[in-house]
């Protein structure tokens, strides 16, 4: 059994006086992918900007319980939010390249870490670029602006961009809603090939994309956890009727 | 709940009624085989080849319904345990047609032959496993599982009728050689419908996991 990256207590949200995380318990294997599943509205991408403290500037916003990556609290008053964010990336639904180039995109965040050595940057471009399956095809290419690229390849240089920061989490909220089915399943094979280093976390509504790319599964409803468990059970027999009801597609 | 799942639920009832459709049918053969070994009647052994005919083709048909589910509904879940289940249902009733077909034939040939003195372990055997059919067919459309559990107490007592049969049919042969050939199709019959037993005793395990989600052998 591996490790918990990602430890969950006592979770509970509020939204002023709206409560959208409920008493949220959950551990988080490390280098596995785990998806979040649940109705609109149900806390999702809450929960996965819990993980980096993306809400922190929600006006009205309350937190209390407990959230540790690697036994560190992040909402400890010690937490490095620089070193946090760093530690753990986030993808979102629609592809986000800066408007400059290929190279610039994935170089940005070592360079605003402090990262200033030529050969360290290039290095650090080619095995970004690499790992996503990007630098055979854009090699000669560094130089052009990143918007000229494909939505697919756009996500795939957003993904590139976190990894040359080294983190160890990488958040998708709704990564392929922008994609075609196809590159949809590109960026899946890609995530695959990422769980060998990183602990994944997507956010989806697309139940075939739950159940074909992620090895547990987090049914939220309404702020709370419903079911929790490794995904070919909870895609094959769901042990909460409320699960049931959803993947069946009878409810939300 | 939308309208294309509403539809689709309609779909799996329709499902669900083929399948029993097709059980009831091999029941139907079953029944005229036991008729047609008692009253000696070519008629009704004729008329349980046809019907395995029927069963074939709702074999066939339901196969291609739920393909055509799996690829337009992506089942989950129930739905999924369900439609994976009935692909291996009509599977087992398909056999069990079969298999009652051997057994009418057998009563074709057993036709004007002497009658042993265990010749009414037969019906007696038919009754159990069409007691059996109907208890699962019944748990299929009701999901009471109390009635998979009754089913397998019945299956036991098949195989023991079959074990009984045979050592009936040994010491018939060792002392009436010449009863040989009837004691011999007698027993093919036991056996036949010892199977017939068996693809039942599969058809409870997969209504069993269809309903719970646990896949587990059920047959003692």
């Amino acid at each position: 059994m591996k490790k918990n990256k990602i430890e969950v207590k006592d979770l509970d949200l509020f939204y002023g006086d709206f409560h959208a995380l409920k008493d949220v318990k959950v551990g988080i294997e490390e280098k596995v992918i785990t998806s979040i599943i649940g109705p609109s509205g149900c806390g999702k991408s809450t929960l996965l900007r819990v993980l980096n403290r993306m809400n922190d500037l929600v006006e009205g916003i309350k937190i209390t319980g407990s959230v540790k990556i690697d036994g560190q609290d992040v909402y400890s008053p010690n937490c490095d939010l620089v070193a946090l964010r760093k530690q753990v990336g986030m993808v979102f639904q629609r592809p986000n390249p800066f408007p400059l180039s290929i190279y610039d995109n994935v170089i940005y965040g070592p360079r605003v870490h402090g990262e200033k050595d030529r050969d360290r940057l290039n290095a650090l471009a080619e095995e970004s670029l690499r790992s996503v399956l990007l630098f055979d095809e854009l090699k000669d290419h560094l130089r052009d602006s990143a918007l000229t690229l494909s939505l697919e390849q756009q996500q795939r240089l957003c993904i590139a961009r976190l990894l040359a920061v080294c983190p160890e989490v990488i958040l998708l909220d709704e990564p392929c809603s922008a994609l075609d089915p196809y590159s949809t399943l590109k960026i899946e094979e890609l995530l695959q090939t990422l769980k060998r280093d990183y602990t994944i976390l997507i956010v989806t509504h697309n139940m075939q994309q739950a159940a074909r790319a992620s090895d547990f599964t987090f049914y939220m409803l309404l702020g709370e956890m419903i079911e929790y468990g490794e995904t070919k059970q909870v895609f094959t027999s769901p042990q909460d009727p409320r699960t049931e009801e959803y993947i069946t597609g009878r409810f939300g | 709940m939308d309208a294309l799942r509403k539809t689709f639920e309609q779909e799996l009832k329709d499902l669900e009624e083929q399948v029993m459709a097709m059980g009831i049918t091999v029941m139907e053969m079953l029944k005229r085989a036991m008729q047609a070994y008692k009253k000696e009647d070519g008629k009704l052994i004729e008329e349980v080849i046809k019907l395995d005919d029927t069963v074939d083709k709702y074999n066939l048909e339901i196969e291609t319904h739920c393909l055509q589910l799996l690829a337009t509904q992506q089942p989950m879940a129930r739905d999924l345990r369900f439609i994976a289940s009935t692909m291996r249902i009509i599977s087992d009733i398909e056999r069990m047609g079969d298999y009652t077909v051997d057994v009418a034939k057998f009563a074709r040939r057993l036709i004007g032959l002497p009658k042993l003195s265990f010749t009414n372990s037969i019906p007696e055997m038919g009754d159990l496993v069409m007691q059996m059919l109907k208890e699962t067919l019944e748990a299929l459309s009701t999901k009471d599982l109390g009635l998979i559990v009754k089913m397998i107490e019945d299956d036991n007592r098949v195989d023991a009728a079959l074990r009984d049969m045979f050592d009936k049919v040994l010491s018939e042969i060792e002392r009436n050689p010449k009863a040989a050939r009837e004691a011999i199709y007698l027993l093919l019959m036991a056996r036949y419908l010892e199977r017939v037993a068996d693809h039942i005793t599969n058809v409870g395990e997969r209504v069993h996991y269809s309903e719970t989600g646990e896949m587990k052998e059920l047959h003692a």
